[in-house]
């Protein structure tokens, strides 16, 4: 009684509240403006817009889309790159010294002349600075105290770095489409520089670029705002503005989607882009340099033994995984290089064989199985993959606890390497095969206060041998023969690295009517939004 | 003089315990600030050395009493998400969370008081019976369950109500916030068109706060006029001959109206506070989300900096609605 009564005045409230809104709201369908561009994405990850020290997801795509560097990564042919500031440039003999020719008439967006003292100014700040990118650089020698007399301004057009060993030159060149090496307009900057901060507190939130868009502001977790540049060196963009509104959940992105509140919907999960696809959104999509993986804590006594690290391997169901959790938004994938890069190989040994994992598992003493915990980022599809995990494992007599956290809170842990088992996705710091190479086959000191904190150190695996032969890939000149030292180290951790590999993750985006040539690129920094216009 | 001492300990402690409270909670979250700063792929160097530009080597205690020592000072620290002083976030986006509540309170203090009187004249009636179910529904049902519901019927059916959020991107520059209260500066400014984008934002969180401020209202009007409906001086004025409506509006109602002054001050103190969940669920950039953002960031700063400011609003206006009842109430002025 008390219920149908309960009912019927809720019935009459929310009619009472219908009646209001009715005769105030007209019918409205809001549609995103004509030269405007809006996105909806997930952008809470910036901390900096400054090139010099942003090394976030988010931010390298507004660095890609408002800053030029020397070369840009081809997306015709991701093993190669192409002019960008540069018109050209030569490598001497003994392979040291790099000589860029850069455009003539180069402008920057406040009007400044474009010269090669604001290309080695920029190196040097990106140098000073120290940030989190900054080892792209120092990985050539370049400090702090030798920088200034090795990236040099020989004349107005010329720049010349020099290197301390003879890299592979295309080591070189891909380090320097990183967003890093972006070229910043020296006068602009020089004049909000505080406590010889190299304008790094003012650029975080300012811009000082050259290239399609420029950045009118960043709201954190709110919007970002870019305009074009309309003394862009090359062809201009077709739209006036873009702007990125911070959207978290793909639910809500693919609400406003629908309704035309957005263009672009970035961060879709499985069930939305199948549900807005239905609705005739255009789905577009991009393996990118990510790759997801679940990782084993060698300072565990059971997760030591190279059956148990064997067993686990078995113990995925990838096929279930690909079918479903990851359909849409990543490919099987179980070797440390994704695919594009250069040396990536595709083989796929394991699959779910719970037969031999516990064969695996009595082999190492532990046939009725053992305990142990996984360190997950509470989102789709990581939770999503963990159950599925939780439950394979189950079968051979593995009982996997899940730790659910945010993003800082396992990573805090996993940093700390205090976890059992970690889940999570890695994506490459620059499009070279060195870049996983190095977290994931490379630990120089095991010690808990060891300085280098790769993929390797924080699962505590001791590996000198590897490490040894992770670097000389870096200085093969030979690009056949360098592939063939990364293939070698891949088909290692393939084997016995503590490394379970899933996927690789394939970037989806949702694209509203009207909207015509967005694509996503094979990195961040190259998800270009200059191409785009529409009807 | 002895109560106003007494008043200004009381304060203090408050603000004391506040400031104690949140910062170490602040600390005990097991998530690391310094990561927060540099990243997750900074270098060892790095992190160490940003980990003691944050003071986070010193001991707790030392830490707390630097920390007050700059807050007491206006100094709550700098966000690590916008990099802009703390205080200086939060006065960009507080306006926005007391437009809100404003709206909320006003709603709910319109509606609420006349439906309170409606259900304590007419107690028992089928009038009385609606009135204290809303109260109850506003009482019991969370605001994040009705918000999301509110959503996707007026946007995402009949989409009446904007996107979530303050101003469509559209009328982003075509105006400049002056007072912060962007209603009233676009209104100034002329721009009605602004105003009526504004209004289809507001409307939606405005209406499920003032609903939420409504029930509280209501359930406590009626209980206060019940209380007075039965004193003698109504019985007297009812020997007089005075109309009914007048001793319900002048006579019941004026003296109902010393302790909602109270309830009215407590319900915008809540939505205020309430505003978290709400500012969440519409994106309504205000200090609810800034708290929420940096709370998701590790930006420990603003978590404290948004926190103590919260509780000092609260405080501020309990101290408000004191004097208010002093000023309305003689009787309470000589205790």
């Amino acid at each position: 009684m008390l219920h149908s009564f309960k009912g019927r005045i809720r019935l009459l409230t929310t009619g009472a509240a219908l009646a209001v809104m009715l005769a105030v709201a007209p019918q409205a369908f809001a549609i995103t403006p004509k030269d405007t561009l809006v996105i909806g994405l997930a952008f809470d990850d910036i901390i900096t817009l400054d090139p010099g020290q942003a090394f976030e997801f988010s931010a390298g795509e507004i660095g890609g889309n408002s800053y030029d560097r020397l070369v840009r990564l081809d997306i015709a042919d991701t093993s190669k790159v192409k002019p960008d500031l540069a018109e050209s440039w030569t490598v001497s003999d003994d392979g040291l010294t790099y000589t860029f020719k850069l455009k003539s008439g180069l402008k920057f967006a406040s009007g400044n002349p474009i010269t090669a003292e604001d290309v080695a100014y920029s190196f040097e700040r990106s140098v000073k600075i120290d940030g989190p990118p900054a080892f792209i650089l120092n990985q050539f020698g370049l400090k702090k105290d030798n920088i200034t007399s090795k990236a040099v301004a020989k004349d107005a057009n010329t720049f010349v770095l020099t290197v301390d060993q003879p890299y592979a030159p295309s080591f070189v060149l891909n380090c320097l489409t990183a967003t890093v090496a972006a070229v910043v307009d020296k006068k602009l900057v020089s004049q909000h520089v505080t406590n010889d901060d190299y304008g790094n507190a003012w650029l975080k939130t300012n811009f000082a670029g050259s290239g399609p868009y420029k950045v009118r502001e960043w709201r954190a977790n709110e919007v970002i705002v870019l305009e074009r540049n309309d003394n862009y060196w090359g062809e201009k963009p077709k739209l006036n503005r873009v702007i990125y509104r911070h959207m978290k959940e793909s639910a809500a992105q693919r609400l406003a989607l629908d309704n035309n509140d957005i263009d672009v919907a970035r961060n879709l999960e499985p069930n939305d882009i199948d549900a807005v696809a239905k609705k005739g959104t255009t789905i577009t999509s991009q393996p990118k340099g990510s790759v997801f993986y679940f990782s084993l804590n060698q300072k565990n006594p059971n997760l030591k033994k190279p059956e148990v690290v064997e067993a686990m391997k078995y113990l995925v169901d990838y096929d279930a995984i690909g079918a479903t959790l990851i359909k849409g938004v990543g490919e099987i994938h179980q070797t440390f290089l994704p695919k594009g890069i250069l040396g990536s190989i595709d083989d796929k040994p394991y699959k779910l064989d719970v037969a031999k994992a516990k064969e695996l598992l009595a082999k190492a003493g532990l046939k009725d199985g053992f305990s142990v915990t996984m360190d997950v980022r509470n989102t789709q599809p990581t939770t999503g993959i963990a159950e599925s995990i939780q439950q394979t494992f189950g079968q051979a007599g593995i009982k996997m606890e899940i730790i659910p956290g945010d993003g800082k809170q396992t990573l805090t842990k996993y940093r700390a390497r205090t976890h059992d088992i970690y889940i999570g996705l890695w994506g490459v710091d620059y499009w070279d095969p060195n870049s996983n190479a190095e977290t994931f086959t490379s630990n120089p000191n095991n010690a808990d206060d060891g300085t280098t904190k790769t993929l390797a150190w924080r699962n505590a695996w001791d590996i000198p041998e590897l490490t040894k032969e992770t670097k000389t890939g870096f200085l093969e000149r030979d690009s056949a023969k360098r592939a063939a030292i990364y293939a070698n180290l891949q088909k290692k951790v393939l084997q016995s690295g503590p490394f379970v590999l899933v996927y690789q993750q394939t970037e989806v985006a949702g694209v509203g009517k009207g909207v015509k040539d967005f694509k996503l690129g094979p990195t961040f920094d190259t998800n270009y939004v200059f191409n785009v216009s529409k009807d | 003089m002895a109560s106003v001492l007494r008043f200004a300990v009381t304060v203090v402690t408050t603000i004391f315990g506040l400031l104690l409270v949140t910062f170490f909670i602040g600390r005990v979250v097991p998530i690391d600030p310094v990561l927060a700063i540099v990243g997750d792929r900074a270098p060892a160097h790095l992190y160490e050395r940003t980990r003691i530009e944050l003071g986070l080597n010193l001991p707790l205690y030392q830490q707390f009493w630097i920390y007050t020592k700059q807050a007491l000072s206006g100094d709550l620290g700098t966000s690590v998400l916008t990099s802009n002083p703390v205080l200086e976030d939060i006065k960009r986006v507080f306006p926005a969370t007391m437009e809100l509540a404003t709206i909320g309170t006003l709603i709910g203090a319109i509606l609420g008081i006349p439906l309170g009187v409606l259900a304590a004249v007419r107690r028992g009636s089928l009038a009385d019976q609606i009135v204290r179910v809303i109260g109850l529904i506003g009482y019991s049902v969370p605001i994040f369950w009705l918000g999301l519901l509110a959503l996707v019927l007026f946007y995402a059916q009949l989409r009446w109500a904007a996107f979530p959020g303050r101003v469509d991107v559209v009328y982003e520059y075509s105006f400049t916030p002056q007072t912060g209260f962007y209603l009233l500066d676009a209104a100034m400014q002329g721009q009605w068109e602004v105003v009526w984008d504004l209004f289809r934002h507001i409307a939606l969180p405005g209406a499920l706060l003032g609903y939420f401020s409504l029930a509280y209202i209501s359930r406590m009007t009626r209980s206060f006029m019940l209380n007075e409906l039965s004193q003698e001086y109504v019985v007297a004025a009812r020997a007089k001959g005075l109309s009914e409506p007048r001793i319900i509006w002048f006579h019941a109602l004026r003296n109902a109206a010393v302790p909602l002054v109270t309830v009215i001050a407590l319900s915008y103190a809540n939505l205020l506070e309430g505003s978290v969940l709400t500012e969440t669920i519409f994106s309504w950039p205000g200090l609810g989300l800034y708290i929420t953002n940096s709370l998701q960031n590790a930006d420990m700063n603003a978590v404290l900096g948004g926190t103590l400011v919260i509780g000092a609003v609260f405080v501020g206006i309990n101290i408000f609605s004191d004097l208010l009842y002093r000023t309305l109430d003689p009787r309470t002025r000589s205790r």
